[in-house]
């Protein structure tokens, strides 16, 4: 088991290696991305009732709490890849944890904008400066300065490096945003998914939940691969193994 | 269809109003598809210029070689 865990962080290590592995596996993930996130959207725009306090706005829950949720695991990979990065040297988990982060700003973006759309109706206000709404938008601003500093020095190691202390550092505010809804007085509902107690849903509006959000991270994985890929043949480029791919590309 | 009878809405006035947060629900998966597309879109923009540009420099070093 460890011998096996052993090679294939070795492996994963080797961009080649991933290059043509994850062209076979893109396709794996694409279909099952397009289908649970159209089954998702759907079931839950249009089968599932609408709330009894809230009527049909909080059918926005199917896109903002898998937003949400991703946008704080994908800064955990991110952290991850760029403490890997720091311990071992290995150039691909920089280059994933580069990879991340414009995906993650983006899904942090997008928990923001539909909390603030879902919170008008619901709350009366599109924002209001309490502990969870707060600490999203830090984890947005995370997210750029992880992103500025990975482009920001004249070598790429030292940038990323920057990128990758800066990705811990902020680490720190990941159970900041979680806990936010308990320690703080907030406007913002508590946790409807809850991992050790059953949660506060019902089974018709929880079903297309779990659908977005296994829709949302198999998106994501499928975004990683795709710019992963591109970084591989940017920082390849040079190697006789991209060399010939490109030019078995150009003779087609 | 048999799903029919699982329809919360009456009617498609009724699905595409959405009681009164019709605004506020269309905007938001709206956004979501454009923050979708943009974010697949990008990497495949990406790899097509990386290609088209390594490929060109391929082709000149070669005809310098020669």
């Amino acid at each position: 088991m460890w011998e096996a865990l052993k090679r294939l962080y070795h492996r994963m290590g080797s961009p080649k290696w991933f290059y043509e592995i994850s062209a076979k596996w893109l396709p794996w993930f694409v279909v099952p991305t397009v289908g649970f996130l159209l089954v998702g959207t759907i079931w839950g725009l249009a089968f599932t009732p609408a709330d009894y306090q809230q009527g049909n706005s909080f059918r926005i829950i199917y896109i903002h709490v898998p937003a949400a949720l991703l946008a704080q695991s994908a800064y955990a990979m991110m952290a991850i890849a760029g403490a890997v990065f720091l311990i071992w040297r290995m150039k691909m988990a920089a280059w994933v944890a580069a990879s991340i982060a414009p995906i993650g700003a983006s899904f942090c973006f997008l928990a923001l904008i539909t909390g603030a759309i879902w919170g008008k109706p619901t709350w009366g206000t599109w924002w209001v400066w309490d502990a969870r709404l707060t600490s999203m938008l830090l984890l947005l601003f995370l997210y750029f300065g992880v992103m500025a500093l990975q482009k920001a020095m004249d070598s790429e190691e030292s940038a990323a490096k920057a990128g990758a202390i800066l990705s811990l550092v902020g680490l720190v505010n990941i159970p900041i945003i979680k806990y936010s809804v308990e320690w703080w007085n907030t406007l913002h509902q508590p946790a409807t998914l809850k991992f050790t107690e059953e949660s506060t849903m019902a089974m018709e509006m929880l079903i297309p939940l779990l659908i977005m959000i296994a829709g949302f991270y198999l998106l994501f994985a499928v975004l990683v691969f795709m710019r992963t890929r591109n970084q591989v043949l940017w920082h390849e480029r040079k190697k006789n193994w991209v060399k010939q791919y490109m030019q078995s590309r150009a003779d087609k | 269809m048999f799903l029919d009878s699982y329809l919360f809405f009456d009617s498609f006035a009724d699905f595409l109003a959405m009681g009164k947060h019709g605004f506020y629900v269309w905007l938001c998966y709206g956004i979501t598809a454009l923050v979708i597309l943009a974010n697949v879109v990008a990497p495949i923009r990406q790899r097509k210029k990386l290609i088209d540009q390594q490929t060109r420099l391929q082709r000149r070093e070669k005809k310098n070689a020669s």
